[in-house]
This record gives structure tokens, C-alpha cells and sequence, in this order.
């Protein structure tokens, strides 16, 4: 039998696995394609003395739209002219043709590299000039492979770039990463570290017994809840995405939550910023409102730490971070948002951080207890069911 | 006198007396010599070269011949050291009409003895001062006399006489009377040569013969001037030398080429620039307005009119039949009926006040100008053009002006860029009826002048209350029949209201005209850079390209590049056009103006491209592609506005070229543009460009 299983399960493992190569090929030529359309339409242009121009998607706030139904983030129709006859966009313009080729490589090769790795890549000094490097440093390098991807449309995995890795996850799932398989309750003290391109081509979910994801912010926290075994107790999946999560961490989260139907809660500092991650994780980012489809959770909830903890848990004096004018800046903004503006459970949390005049950390917690968050706060909170969506 | 204990006194009136005698005019002048600009033996030699040279201009000019003019320095005995005087001897040759033989002793042997002094002339000497005081310099510090060769006629042998000078009589004595046949060639036939010996030293810089003559041949284009200095010339490191190492050497050089002379090598030529002798100057009778009472009453009785409407008519001009008659009214008293057939001999002393106030009061045309010979734009350029190494050259003249009756007119010129130093401050050359100033700088009019306009309006630095800093060399002239000096060694000009304000109102019309070149060449400047930011990344995107869809790296890095010209071509015009500070829209007004020389003196190296090099039609097309766009595009009509000051710039300049050259001088025809081909030796020949991007110096 369990040979008979094996000889069984060998066939399907790689016919889906030749089906997402495939898919993947195709994928290949569909980004190649695109490129080539973008240099053919600037050779066009040139031959017949006109400016060469790159339509780029603008990532602002302002060509943000909040789409109220859905209730995500999503990505307005205004477009920025990247001219090459244009004194502040000249450069820009040379280094997306640079990375357009690139990335042509790349895909020809077959390889992934990291943002630093095209930044690398694409680095050299600019012939008949006596120093000057075509990047000056590798956030420029950055924004226009950001830029890229919505100038051509075609996502970040899809130009074979992958980020640093940055989250951890534990937790009652076998997964299988690039065929291997991957078994999240046996990762010891570390935890599995979440690559930047999760796709289902590179990531497959398999036996999961979990029945929710409790994501928290950081490393540290995510580590007590690790330690306690959480995730065993409460049968859940426990991330961390490293403060801002990354879009890999924000991808499975978003996988997770879709494919395997799991509530996603999270476990933020109650400052602007840790609001700000819950507003990213549930509706998008401003930057990547490209693909808030594929990333928002706009099912998330917010569990804590809420301006109220101060003295519902008792908490002494000392955990008090006082807000400076910059916090306070960005919390009235947030509020400003208008997938907030119209929201008046956070209208008034925000209200009560700012009326408190101090912000909270998730270790806060632990001056009433080591444990304290992990066997008291969070349970009760689930129990109750006590959060903000 | 009246006491009786005078004799008890050191001296009485009687033994008084015996001391007291008549001063003569040379003795007074052999005792105060720094009055005539002899205080010291650097000043000594020029002040001879000077006073030498202004008679020998004054006198070709006033004959009608173009000046011809050689100064030759000799050194007879070095200087000991550093600080001691050696000998020299000053000969300079003129080509001028001659001096006949029984006035010689009176214009080389006599102080205060000339032809100008009481003409109301414009004319380089005035006072008739200062050979004669040169030759007795000569004589007091060496002994020997001036020589004189003179001749008047061209076909009678020249006279070679010895003059020596009796300084307690102010009379001349000749050592030596002969005729001889012995006389340099000149142009005209006639001429004069004057030798002096004398006690100088030679040394160069700022104030030496060298910058003088220099200085002259700017003001003075029409005339030649030969130069041979000393053989050993001690240079003094601490004077400013403005480029004159240079400029002789480059000048040997055109001798060599032009009259392919090489034994001539050690000579500076000054060429002639222009053929025309500036027009002959009229003498004018005195303006009432400059004239004061004394002078009036002096007038009256010196005049061989005998009836006030007569003298008015004869003594003064601009004082009308209708004039006279308001003063005779305005003079008239109950005891005399002034009119103007009124005896001036029957005028007592009151009557004649009136008659002076009611003539200062009364309402006067300015005294006539024709008395007056400006150097004018042209010359003034070309002047400039050929002392000065500069990439843009403004110079005005202003209209004629008057001050204490005196008419006068101001010009002014600025040479900018190129070969002058940019770091110090601006160096201006003055002149007096064509005679450059170079002592005195900070008394003199000019100086004020430049330091209280503002520069700063026109693209220099400027410290409060000094001259502005930059590669700038500014040039006034002031002509007019009588130069206000403040000393009789005529160094400034004395500091009249009437006559900084024109000097003012010159300086800025050439700087406003400065101004608008410099922020165009600042303009042009950014636009090359836009350009070079452009052409650095072209070549890389075309790489991209080639390496993504296979185009062909060269065609289309050319077509962009041919773009990118384009673009920084139509975006300077229509900065031209909408420009803030250029206040006639027409790129035309500085090439257009004969006021303005722009030469672009430097290589314009294009900047090399990346790998691929310039394709040769790019040169060809750039101004066709945009006419096209605007005829094609509708859209592009807004901006077609623009495009044709594209062309019409370019006609402009073409027509600025033309007029430049046909500018040039005619006589030698072949010798300025020969001096600029070596000028610029190794570079391009210099051409008209609206501006440089490439000038070094201040923005560069």
C-alpha cells in the first residue's frame, strides 16, 4: 500500500509541478512580451522624432481609491509621463530601459535575483561620462522596478525579483516550498522564514489543521508566542511580517486566508504605525494598491494593543511612550483616511491614543506577567471576541 | 617803513626788494616737475613718450594725414639697481606735417607756448606744456639738449637743430642749426622727430610706455604706432602686466608674417585699424555759461567790437540778436538805456554785472558740437578688438553734454571674457581726447563712476561702494575742448556732476547690453547642460533597446541625439521669447546692435558622446526638423512662435557676421584678419556666435 501510495503520489507531484512550469513559462513569455512592447514603443517613437515616453501608473495617495464595497485599496487611472527629454525624469527614464533589458535577462536565464541583486546588475558607470554610476544608490534602483511592475503590469515574482525575507511563520500547516516539504509545527525556535514570492507555483499548502492566523508585529513578540506554544494550544498559524510586512508575508497571509478560509487576527503596538500595518494588511498599501486584490484581508481583525489596555489590564506607569508631535501627526492623518474616516470604532480608538497622550508596545504586556499576553490577553480577547475589524 | 625801529628788523622793505624778482614760468616748473608728472623717473619716461606722441597724433590730425607714429626707447645706461635711474633716450618720429624752422625754438624751447592753450579746441595738449618741460627734464637730469629733425617740406632737406633751454628766461638756446638731408622716410614726406635724453627708468606694468601705447592704439585706431622698447626691459613682479608679454610677442609675430622683416622682431607694431581720420574738429567760441566775470570783463575789453550786439555776436556763440536784446533789457537802469547798440566802452562796472547775470540766467542752447570728435562705437570696438582678447565687446557713445559751457561727450566700452583675468577687479582704461590716463586712477571721474553704478544688475560681483570683479575691462573716453584735469600733469578728470552722470548713463548702456549677454550665456550654458545630461544617457538607452528588440544601436542613438539638439535648440529660443529680462523680444537686439562684438574665442569642443560618434548630419538638419514639426503638427502651432526666432537667430547672426567683416578696416585688408588667424593660432578662426557656452571666467 504504501508503496502503491508512493508510485501514486510521485505522478501527480510532478504533473503538477510540469504544469506550473508551464504556467510559469507562460507567464515568462506574456512579462517578456510586455517588455519588448515597452522598448518597441520608445524605438517607435524615437525613429520618428518623438519624445520617447513611459506611461507609469502613479503610486500616490492621490490616485488611491477606496473602494468601499470591496473594501480595499485600489489603484486609480492617473498616469505619470516618464519623458526622457526632461531634465528631473532623464535619468529615471535610462534606468527603467536598463532594467527593462535586465530583466529580459533574467527571465531568459531562467534565475531570480534579489532588488539588490538588480540593483548590481544594472550598475555601471555611464560610457563617455568621467564617474557617473547609471545608480546612485539601490533605492532608486527599487522605485523603478516599483515602477515597472505597474508600467508593464506585470507583478514582482513575474519579473524574477524577489525581496529580502522578512517574517516567520509556525504553526499547525505542512506546506511544500519548491517541492520540498515543509512542516510548520516541527521548526524549532525559529520558525519558518517566509520567502518574498509565495505563489502557488512555488508554495503548496498541504494538511492544515489550523483554525485561525494570529499575526503579530514583530519578531520579539512572535517569538514569546512561539515559546509559550500558542499556535499548539489554540491550534493557529502564528506570523510575523517584521513591523511592515513585506509583500511576501502579506501574500500568504492572503492565500491563507482565501484558499484555506482562516480568520486572520492581529497583534499590533497601539501606536500610528502599528495601525498603519493593520490598515496595510486589511485594505493595502498606498504603494502597492496595484495589488491590494492579491494581498489585502479585508476580513483582518485588529485584536490589540488598544488605547483602552492601559487600564483595563492595570497597567503600571512605565509602559507609557509619550507621543511626539510627529506620532501625532500621523495618527491624525490616518485618521484622515477615508477607509477610516468612516470607521467609528478606530475613529475612537484613535481618538482615545491621542486623548491618552501615549503610545503602547505589545511587550507592554509583559510587566504584569512574562506570559501574560499569551495566556491571558489574547485568549480573552478571542473568547470575547473582542477586536476591531 | 613808517616805524623807526625797521632797521632793528632782519631785513627792510628796500633790501626786500633786491630779492624780490619776476619767477619764470620754466623755473617754476624745473622746481615743481611732479606738477607735470616728472615726480619720478618710471613717470619721467613716460610722460615724455606721452607728451611726445600727443603732439605728434595732434599734429597728423590736424594736418589731415593718418598718423604714422615710432617710439624708440634706448637704454644708454642701465640702471645700477633696483631702485636707481639709468639713462635713456626717447626719439619719436612722426609723419606729420613738420615744424617750420623759426617756430622750432618756441614749441620744443618754451614753456606755455602752443596753438591750443587759447583755441576752445578739442585737441590732445592744452597747455603747450609739455614737451618743452620733457626737454628740460631731459637737460636738467642728463645735460644734453633735445634734437630736433624736422621737415616742413617734401622736397627741401629737414632741419636738425639742438635746443637747449635757459629755465630762469623761459627761452630756448640752439647748440647747433644745421640743414641736412638726413631724415627717416615717412609716409608723408614731412614729419618731425624729437630725441630726448633723460634720466628715467624703464620698467613695465600698468603705467609703462608699454600700457600707454597700448592704451593709445585702442583710443586711436586710425593711427600706426611702431614700438621699439628698450632691448633689456627689467620687469618688476610687482606690477600688474595686463597680457603684455603676450601681446608683443604675438605682435613680433605679425611682422614677421607681414612684412616678413625678421631683423624687425624686437618691435611692437600697433596696427591700424581704421582708415578714416576722425573728423576734423571746429574751434567754437566760448559758451556763456563757462565764462565767469572776470573772464566776461577781461572779453570786453579785449574785444575789437564795439558794440554790445557785435561783441556778443563775435566773442560768444549761441547768443542770439533776440538774447542780447532780453539782456539789454534786463541790464537797463533808470540812469542808461542798455541796448544792443550800446558802446561797450561806455559800460561802467555795474552795468556790465547786470548784463553777466541776466546773460547766466538767460535761456541758452547748448554750445554747438561739432567742436567735438568722438572715437565712435566702430572704432571704439575695433580698438578694443585689437588691444584686448575678450569674447564680448559692448561700447556707447553718448550725446553731447555740457558742463560749465564746455561741451563734452562720453563714451564708454566694456570688453568681457576671454583672455582677461577674472579674479581681481575690473581694470578701467581712461582716456582724455583719445590720451590714455594712467596715474591717478581713483581721483578721476571715470573711477567714481564705475564704482557707483551698480553691477551687479548686470551680472558682476560687487562690493559696496567698489569696482565690480570679473573679467572685465571697462573703457571711458571723454572728449571735449577743454578737459577738466585735476592737475596740470593731466592724470583725472576732475570730478564735474554733469560729466559722471554721462559717464554713468554710458557705463550703463554697455552694461545693460553686458547683462543681457550674460544671462544669455548663462542661459546657453544651462540649455548645453540639459543637452549633456540628455546625450550621457542616450547611449545606454539605446543599448537597452538594441539588447530587447534588436534595433539598431546606432540609428537610434542618432535619431535621439538629433532629438535631444533639437529639444535644447527650441527650448532656448522659447526662453528667448518669453525671456523676463530681455526686454525686446528679438534675439536680434544684441547681435543686431553695432554697439556689441561677440566672439567666441574658445574651441567649442562638442562634448564627446558615448560610444558612437556624432553623426555628421545632425549638423545639417536641426533647424529644418523643427519648421516641419510646426507645419505637420497643429498642436505645435503654440510653439511655432517660437521656432521661427530659431531662424531669425541664426539670420542674425549671419547678418552680424557679414557686417562685422565688412566693418573690418579696408585699408590693410589682409593685416587684422591675418592678426586674428594668429591670435588664434591653433584654434578655429574666430566666429560670431550668440553666445559661449564655454567661457571661462566668472560663469564659466
Amino acid at each position: 500500500m504504501a508503496k502503491k501510495k508512493k508510485t501514486k503520489k510521485t505522478p501527480t507531484t510532478s504533473r503538477s509541478s510540469t504544469k506550473a512550469e508551464a504556467h510559469r513559462r507562460d507567464r515568462d513569455t506574456l512579462t517578456r512580451g510586455k517588455l519588448s512592447e515597452l522598448a518597441q514603443s520608445v524605438v517607435k517613437s524615437s525613429l520618428a522624432g518623438r519624445e520617447p515616453k513611459i506611461e507609469v501608473p502613479s503610486r500616490t495617495l492621490s490616485n488611491t481609491r477606496w473602494n468601499k464595497s470591496r473594501k480595499i485599496l485600489q489603484m486609480g487611472n492617473a498616469c505619470q509621463e516618464r519623458q526622457l527629454f526632461n531634465l528631473g525624469q532623464a535619468k529615471k527614464f535610462m534606468q527603467t530601459m536598463l532594467h527593462a533589458n535586465g530583466i529580459n535577462n533574467l527571465i531568459e536565464a531562467d534565475k531570480t535575483l534579489s532588488l539588490r541583486g538588480m540593483f548590481y546588475m544594472g550598475l555601471h558607470t555611464i560610457q563617455g561620462t568621467k564617474n557617473e554610476k547609471t545608480f546612485d544608490e539601490q533605492s532608486e534602483s527599487d522605485t523603478v522596478l516599483e515602477d515597472m511592475e505597474v508600467a508593464i503590469g506585470s507583478l514582482r515574482e513575474e519579473l524574477h525579483i524577489f525581496a529580502k525575507k522578512a517574517g516567520t511563520m509556525v504553526g499547525n500547516i505542512t506546506i511544500i516550498d519548491s517541492g520540498d516539504e515543509i512542516n510548520c509545527r516541527k521548526m524549532g525556535s525559529g520558525g519558518y522564514a517566509i520567502p518574498s514570492i509565495v505563489e502557488p507555483d512555488v508554495i503548496q499548502f498541504k494538511d492544515c489543521t489550523a483554525d485561525f492566523i494570529l499575526h503579530v508585529e514583530k519578531n520579539t513578540v512572535w517569538s514569546r508566542f512561539n515559546e509559550d506554544r500558542f499556535w499548539e494550544k489554540h491550534n493557529c498559524i502564528l506570523t510575523e511580517g517584521g513591523g511592515q510586512p513585506p509583500r511576501g508575508v502579506r501574500r500568504l497571509l492572503h492565500r491563507l486566508h482565501k484558499e484555506l478560509k482562516l480568520p486572520v487576527y492581529c497583534l499590533l503596538d497601539c501606536d500610528p504605525w502599528g495601525h498603519y500595518i493593520f490598515s496595510v494588511i486589511k485594505q493595502g498599501s498606498i504603494s502597492l494598491a496595484f495589488e491590494s486584490e492579491r494581498l489585502a484581508i479585508p476580513d483582518a481583525k485588529y485584536l490589540g494593543i488598544r488605547g483602552m489596555d492601559y487600564e483595563r489590564c492595570n497597567l503600571s506607569d512605565d509602559v507609557q511612550i509619550a507621543l511626539n508631535e510627529r506620532d501625532i501627526n500621523r495618527a491624525r492623518q490616518i485618521a484622515e483616511y477615508p477607509w477610516f474616516k468612516d470607521h467609528k470604532g478606530w475613529q475612537k480608538e484613535i481618538k482615545k491614543m491621542l486623548s491618552n497622550g501615549f503610545k503602547m508596545e505589545v511587550e507592554s504586556l509583559i510587566t504584569k506577567d512574562i506570559s501574560y499576553v499569551t495566556e491571558t490577553y489574547v485568549p480573552e480577547r478571542l473568547a470575547r471576541q473582542d477586536w476591531l475589524s | 617803513m613808517a616805524k623807526k625801529n625797521t632797521t632793528s628788523r632782519r631785513a627792510n622793505a628796500e633790501s626786500m626788494a633786491a630779492g624780490q624778482r619776476e619767477i619764470s614760468v620754466s623755473e617754476f616748473f624745473a622746481k615743481n616737475r611732479h606738477l607735470l608728472g616728472f615726480d619720478n623717473p618710471r613717470k619721467a619716461l613716460l610722460t615724455t613718450v606721452k607728451e611726445a606722441v600727443d603732439n605728434a597724433l595732434d599734429a597728423c590730425e590736424e594736418a589731415g594725414i593718418l598718423p604714422d607714429i615710432t617710439v624708440r626707447i634706448d637704454e644708454l645706461v642701465a640702471p645700477a639697481s633696483a631702485t636707481k635711474s639709468g639713462t635713456y633716450r626717447i626719439t619719436i618720429l612722426d609723419n606729420g606735417p613738420g615744424i617750420v624752422r623759426r617756430q622750432v625754438e618756441n614749441i620744443f624751447g618754451k614753456l606755455l607756448y602752443g596753438s591750443k592753450f587759447h583755441k576752445l579746441k578739442m585737441s590732445r595738449g592744452q597747455q603747450g606744456i609739455g614737451i618743452s618741460a620733457a626737454g628740460m627734464y631731459g637737460l636738467m637730469t642728463t645735460g644734453k639738449p633735445m634734437v630736433i629733425h624736422t621737415k616742413p617740406h617734401k622736397k627741401k632737406p629737414a632741419h636738425h637743430i639742438e635746443l637747449a633751454m635757459d629755465t630762469t628766461k623761459n627761452k630756448p638756446e640752439v647748440t647747433l642749426d644745421i640743414e641736412t638731408e638726413e631724415f627717416p622716410q615717412t609716409s608723408s614726406g614731412t614729419g618731425t622727430q624729437v630725441a630726448i635724453e633723460l634720466e628715467a627708468k624703464y620698467v613695465r606694468g600698468k603705467t609703462s610706455v608699454d600700457a600707454y601705447l597700448e592704451q593709445t592704439a585702442i583710443a586711436n585706431p586710425h593711427a600706426k604706432i611702431t614700438y621699439i622698447p628698450p632691448a633689456k626691459a627689467s620687469e618688476d613682479p610687482a606690477l600688474d602686466q595686463i597680457a603684455l608679454d603676450e601681446d608683443c610677442s604675438e605682435d613680433a609675430e605679425i611682422i614677421s608674417i607681414v612684412h616678413e622683416t625678421t631683423e624687425l622682431a624686437d618691435r611692437i607694431i600697433f596696427p591700424r585699424t581704421v582708415d578714416e581720420l576722425p573728423p576734423e574738429t571746429q574751434e567754437i567760441k566760448p559758451h556763456p555759461y563757462g565764462v565767469e566775470l572776470g573772464t566776461f570783463l577781461r572779453m570786453l575789453k579785449q574785444s575789437d567790437q564795439r558794440q554790445l550786439g557785435g561783441f556778443f555776436k563775435h566773442e560768444f556763440c549761441r547768443v542770439t540778436p533776440a538774447v542780447v536784446q532780453q539782456i539789454a533789457k534786463a541790464a537797463t537802469s533808470k540812469h542808461k538805456t542798455i541796448t544792443s547798440q550800446t558802446a561797450i566802452s561806455s559800460l561802467d562796472h555795474a552795468a556790465i554785472e547786470k548784463i553777466y547775470k541776466a546773460l547766466q540766467s538767460a535761456k541758452l542752447r547748448s554750445p554747438p558740437t561739432d567742436c567735438l570728435s568722438p572715437i565712435g562705437v566702430r572704432q571704439l570696438l575695433a580698438g578694443l578688438l585689437k588691444g584686448v582678447k575678450a569674447e564680448f565687446y559692448a561700447a556707447s557713445t553718448r550725446n553731447p553734454a555740457v558742463y560749465r559751457g564746455n561741451p563734452f561727450q562720453i563714451e564708454a566700452a566694456v570688453a568681457f571674457g576671454g583672455d582677461i583675468p577674472s579674479e581681481s577687479q575690473v581694470s578701467i582704461i581712461r582716456f582724455a581726447n583719445r590720451v590714455p590716463l594712467l596715474y591717478q586712477q581713483s581721483a578721476c571721474c571715470a573711477f567714481k563712476s564705475v564704482a557707483e553704478s551698480s553691477w551687479k544688475n548686470y551680472g558682476l560681483s560687487q562690493p559696496r561702494g567698489a569696482l565690480p570683479q570679473g573679467p572685465l575691462i571697462i573703457m571711458i573716453h571723454m572728449a571735449s575742448v577743454w578737459v577738466p584735469f585735476t592737475s596740470e600733469s593731466k592724470e583725472a578728470i576732475a570730478d564735474y556732476d554733469e560729466i559722471r552722470k554721462e559717464m554713468r548713463l554710458a557705463l550703463q548702456e554697455c552694461g545693460r547690453k553686458l547683462g543681457t549677454y550674460l544671462r544669455r550665456r548663462q542661459r546657453m550654458k544651462r540649455e548645453s547642460q540639459r543637452r549633456d545630461v540628455f546625450e550621457r544617457y542616450i547611449g545606454e538607452i539605446s543599448k537597452a533597446c538594441n539588447s530587447l528588440v534588436g534595433v539598431d544601436t546606432q540609428e537610434l542613438y542618432d535619431a535621439l541625439l538629433k532629438q535631444a539638439k533639437r529639444r535644447t535648440e527650441i527650448a532656448d529660443a522659447q526662453l528667448d521669447d518669453e525671456g523676463n529680462f530681455i526686454k525686446d523680444k528679438t534675439n536680434g537686439r544684441l547681435d543686431g546692435d553695432d554697439g556689441v562684438l561677440i566672439i567666441d574665442r574658445d574651441n567649442p569642443s562638442p562634448p564627446s558622446p558615448p560610444s558612437p560618434p556624432p553623426p555628421p548630419s545632425l549638423t545639417s538638419s536641426p533647424q529644418s526638423a523643427p519648421a516641419k514639426i510646426a507645419r505637420s503638427n497643429p498642436e505645435a502651432r503654440k510653439s511655432a512662435k517660437a521656432k521661427p526666432a530659431v531662424t531669425r537667430t541664426k539670420a542674425s547672426a549671419a547678418a552680424t557676421k557679414k557686417k562685422t567683416q565688412a566693418e573690418s578696416p579696408k585699408n590693410r585688408p589682409d593685416q587684422p584678419r591675418k592678426r586674428s588667424s594668429i591670435a588664434n593660432k591653433g584654434k578655429p578662426k574666430p566666429r560670431l556666435r550668440l553666445g559661449s557656452n564655454q567661457g571661462e571666467g566668472l560663469f564659466g
